[in-house]
């Protein structure tokens, strides 16, 4: 068996597929090397011109392919030949191989057109079934425009097995060729009124599908579907058609009305958990103004809820999220059954449970929730964790705040996340402590506290995910060192040896404030010397009274401490750390020496004065929340150019330019790009001409003249950018523009305390949701050439009609006639009641706009929907 | 689309029948296959047949030793996929008369041809057993 020599055994008997299966399952090891040895055989096997070897090997390939992810796309051209066969079996292996394999670019897609028609008009309906099922999988625009004539007749077979089959596949050929509507549309619509539950079943699928991608194509067939709905007593066509009437009842609201009555009939009667579940859910998203069918759907929902069965709660959770927008009773209703879930054994029972609390919160019952949730926190896997944190967190800090009342609590809450041990969602805590200390000024004293008791924990610097966190901390009792009641203690929290473990840029930061504690403590210090005299300790309030016990002797302390802590780091190789580390202790040589000599320090002109005064000018700038669209309400100022060509450097240095695409690189990009190249050909060309550095800096001169902005601020003087960094007003000024939102909060007797001022921005406030993923271009082509075309048809079916109408006198056909006479009173009482519909562009959704704008403009005559339903 | 595909896999994780309704490539079909049975295999029996994957659910049901798992549109009728693979294994039950795994690996096109009854475009189709049994024994009959 493991020899690689082939016997004369092997090569006179093929193996089939059952000797295949069977060896492969023999083999414990070595499968790899049983699928390439059985590859080789099949390759051989292909080639051979008896079709019946050739099927065989064909059947094998498919196998493998099918399930131990084997390529067959090289046998391609023999499984176009294999399917030409006479013999059903080979057929059927043929097209076997194809569906599995084919795809758009396969390229002998073409050679299969004429089997498929020959065998769409084969007498034997099992051929036919075979040829559908393989267009239905790998249609493609060819194929379906060359066998829409095919499908036509198929649609109006006599064989229900037939007409099923061909049914199923038109849904493929609409979608792969448009143009197939005009010619099929008609029949399929015939087709709705059929008495057999097989062709209804497959057609209203068909119509399910057509009425998700534009239910306003398939609204003109209200009263057909209608008649389904009422009549019908199998369940899965129910299904298809409650499915229909929720996207066409989403666009037409008098739908709703008329169809309310037989859903809720269903709803009471059926016994099938499915069908009372499909219901639930038309009515709770689309019909949700009918308030008796919505109390229905409720009740039913609450039905759900209360059952063991696992499955059931979901649906019943889920369909509880759909009604809660809307309803908010029917939540508040079930309100022990949702909680009761979150400690669900199904991780997505959980979830949505959690999901519907979250949106039961409101500003009453924002702390009692939360309180809930996190003992839930505590209890639960770490997954289940952060989904609560992150609801709790994005819930509370949707659109500025809104539902939050007492930050103090709010803040001490974000604190608590921290130390919850799965915790994970480090970097959105981070964000909000930051951002509320930027907004609610009020809450700065609690953001202090809460940060300090982060600070100095030892323990939490080894966790990872908090880090962000830290480094908020860190920057918040930096920023508001004023609220501070023991800087002293913040600073060694700061500096103290574990901050090693923190990566580079938060130590950085670390390091900053530390440096503006330090610059507070000086300043205060000295205006506590000075003012023993006068009382300008106003500007201090009562936070800072144990402050002004700073004594010479702790000041001192205080300098030594931070030069003791970073000294060290005036060498490590970061370079954000290093600097920071440098600026502090240059700081503190400047003011060491007069420090020691504990000069006159009431003296205005000493230079530790004079620096620490600059210094705490330079950090009491208070930092606002930034708009997003500030960048563009900065207006350009005169005599910048942005968008001039930069036409004139081809001819200096055209050779250099041409490879460059002009429109993905941009024109400092270019300059970089051409001036470097240019450099690097000085170095090559040592005995070159002086022109081209010459030129290098003279390009380099005349751009920046023109941008000259956008360069960072040299050393020197230069003249260019002495106006204007001032033109840009800063971005706090426009923030503070805006004037913030007074909130007068109801008067509750059990609240004590206003909600404080929180600044929002009018516009430009950044929104932390993930942005709308943006719909395929070319999906909402195809949809709007699709519905396009479905519309046409319609007219011309109306149109259409009309001719019957013309011809029941030629036509024999008992059948036909009584069908258009049907028609024909229908558009009577259409006629007369002549109620003519506009779209209105605002029903569509937004796929659709561009579409229908069009169909109103190209349409001739309106749709019309049928009186007698409305 | 409905239903975007159709897989059988057993317990160690090997699939016995795979069914696409959308083309994908073979490192997509590999790597989706795999990622859905880890997550199934997973799950216990308390837990309910639905699994939330990228932009479309799974449903899914143990029969003894393979697991039937459907992938479908986020706005299908779970319930009814449901009833739908247990029509499915009624149905080869009828067929084969007590269907077991092997029967599925050493006849795999009498499933697909089941398969190919029932589901049509990503479309149910067909949910008569009678129906789907006629036509595939005349099937059997006709070579």
């Amino acid at each position: 068996m493991s020899s690689s020599s082939t016997s004369i055994m092997d090569n006179l008997f093929q193996r089939s597929l059952e000797d295949l299966i069977k060896g492969f399952r023999l083999q414990l090891l070595g499968e790899s090397n049983f699928i390439s040895r059985a590859l080789e055989e099949i390759r051989r096997e292909i080639k051979v011109t008896d079709l019946s070897t050739k099927s065989t090997a064909l059947h094998k390939l498919s196998y493998l392919a099918a399930l131990h992810g084997v390529d067959m796309s090289w046998a391609a051209f023999h499984a176009v030949e294999v399917v030409s066969s006479p013999r059903f079996q080979h057929k059927r292996i043929g097209y076997q191989a194809i569906t599995q394999s084919f795809h758009e670019q396969t390229s002998v897609l073409l050679l299969i057109t004429n089997q498929v028609r020959k065998d769409l008009n084969s007498a034997n309906e099992y051929e036919v079934s075979l040829a559908l099922e393989c267009l239905s999988r790998i249609g493609t625009h060819d194929l379906a425009r060359d066998l829409t004539p095919e499908v036509f007749t198929l649609l109006g077979s006599s064989k229900a097995f037939v007409k099923k089959k061909a049914i199923g596949v038109v849904l493929r050929v609409f979608e792969k060729y448009p143009d197939a509507v005009k010619v099929c549309f008609k029949r399929l619509v015939e087709n709705l009124e059929s008495s057999d539950p097989q062709i209804l079943s497959a057609v209203v699928g068909v119509f399910c599908e057509l009425a998700t991608r534009d239910p306003g194509s398939c609204l003109p067939l209200a009263p057909e579907l209608y008649k389904v709905l009422v009549d019908s007593r199998n369940n899965w066509v129910l299904i298809k058609v409650l499915k229909i009437f929720a996207k066409l009842a989403s666009i037409e609201p008098r739908l709703g009305k008329k169809v309310a009555e037989p859903i809720c009939e269903h709803m009471r009667r059926t016994v099938a958990k499915s069908l009372v579940f499909e219901c639930i859910r038309t009515v709770v998203s689309s019909l949700s103004d009918h308030e008796a069918a919505v109390k229905l759907a409720v009740a039913k929902i609450r039905e759900f809820l209360v059952e063991d069965d696992p499955n059931l709660k979901y649906l019943g959770l889920n369909a509880l999220s759909i009604v809660a927008p809307k309803h908010l009773w029917a939540v508040l209703e079930n309100k022990e059954a949702v909680v009761k879930a979150l400690s669900d054994e199904d991780p997505n029972v959980k979830l949505e449970a959690l999901h519907l609390l979250m949106s039961m919160v409101n500003e009453d019952n924002v702390s009692e929730i939360s309180r809930i949730l996190m003992n839930y926190a505590l209890k639960s896997d770490p997954l289940f964790c952060n989904e609560i944190i992150f609801s709790v967190l994005s819930a509370c800090s949707r659109n500025a705040y809104e539902i939050i009342v007492d930050f103090d609590w709010y803040v001490s809450l974000l604190g608590e996340m921290a130390r919850i041990p799965h915790c994970q969602r480090g970097e959105e805590i981070e964000h909000q402590l930051i951002d509320i200390g930027m907004r609610v000024r009020d809450a700065r004293p609690q953001l202090v506290r809460v940060s300090w008791a982060l600070l100095i924990d030892p323990a939490l610097l080894g966790n990872l995910f908090l880090h962000p966190i830290l480094s908020a901390s860190a920057w918040v009792s930096g920023e508001y060192v004023e609220f501070c009641k023991n800087p002293y203690e913040t600073v060694e929290a700061l500096l103290q040896p574990r901050t090693g473990l923190l990566p580079p840029s938060i130590r950085a930061v670390y390091i900053h404030s530390a440096f503006k504690v330090l610059v507070f403590c000086l300043r205060s210090y000295f205006s506590a010397e000075e003012s023993t005299l006068s009382f300008s300790a106003q500007e201090f309030s009562s936070a800072s009274s144990s402050m002004n016990a700073f004594t010479y002797e702790s000041i001192l302390n205080l300098v030594n401490v931070i030069e003791l802590g970073l000294g060290p780091l005036s060498g490590t190789h970061d370079v954000e750390v290093q600097e920071r580390a440098k600026n502090v202790l240059g700081y503190i040589g400047m003011i060491k020496q007069e420090l020691a000599e504990k000069l006159n320090l009431q003296d205005n002109e000493t230079e530790v004065f004079r620096v620490t005064a600059f210094m705490e000018d330079v950090f009491s700038e208070e930092l606002g929340p930034v708009s997003a669209t500030a960048q563009e309400k900065v207006c350009v100022p005169g005599g910048l150019e942005l968008k001039e060509n930069l036409g004139d450097l081809e001819e200096i240095c055209g050779e250099f330019l041409k490879p460059v695409e002009s429109d993905s690189v941009s024109d400092t990009d270019k300059i970089s790009f051409s001036v470097s190249k240019l450099r690097i050909r000085d170095q090559q060309e040592a005995s070159s001409s002086s022109s081209p550095p010459h030129e290098a800096s003279s390009l380099l001169a005349e751009h920046r003249k023109r941008h000259g902005m956008y360069y960072l601020p040299s050393q020197k003087d230069d003249p260019d950018n002495n106006g204007t960094p001032n033109d840009y007003p800063l971005a706090n000024e426009l923030a503070n523009e805006i004037s913030p939102d007074p909130f007068n909060p109801k008067k509750k007797p059990n609240q004590s305390k206003q909600r404080p001022v929180v600044v929002k921005l009018e516009e430009g406030d950044e929104s932390r949701n993930p942005p709308q993923a943006k719909l395929d271009i070319e999906t909402v082509n195809d949809d709007e050439y699709l519905s396009r075309a479905i519309q046409s048809a319609l007219l011309v079916k109306n149109k259409g009609k009309e001719k019957d109408k013309h011809e029941t006198n030629l036509n024999s056909g008992q059948h036909e006639k009584d069908e258009s006479s049907r028609i024909e009173d229908q558009q009577n009482s259409e006629k007369k009641k002549k109620k003519k519909k506009k779209k209105k562009n605002g029903e569509r959704s937004s796929k659709h706009k561009s579409r229908g704008r069009n169909v109103v403009a190209s349409a001739s005559e309106q749709v019309i929907i049928p009186d007698y339903l409305l | 689309m409905g239903i975007r595909f159709i897989l059988m896999v057993n317990k160690q994780g090997q699939t016995r029948l795979a069914q696409y309704y959308e083309w994908l490539t073979l490192e997509e079909r590999r790597a989706l296959e795999g990622e859905i049975v880890r997550k199934c295999l997973a799950r216990n029996d308390q837990q309910c047949s639905f699994v939330e994957h990228r932009n479309y659910k799974i449903v899914y049901r143990r029969y003894a030793s393979l697991f039937f798992m459907v992938g479908v549109d986020d706005d299908e009728n779970e319930l009814a996929i449901l009833e739908f693979i247990h029509l499915l294994v009624e149905t080869m039950d009828k067929h084969f008369g007590n269907v077991c795994e092997l029967d599925i690996m050493f006849h795999l096109e009498k499933a697909h041809f089941m398969l190919e009854e029932m589901v049509m475009n990503g479309c149910i189709v067909e949910t008569s057993k009678a129906n789907i049994l006629s036509s595939i024994q005349l099937m059997d009959k006709a070579h």
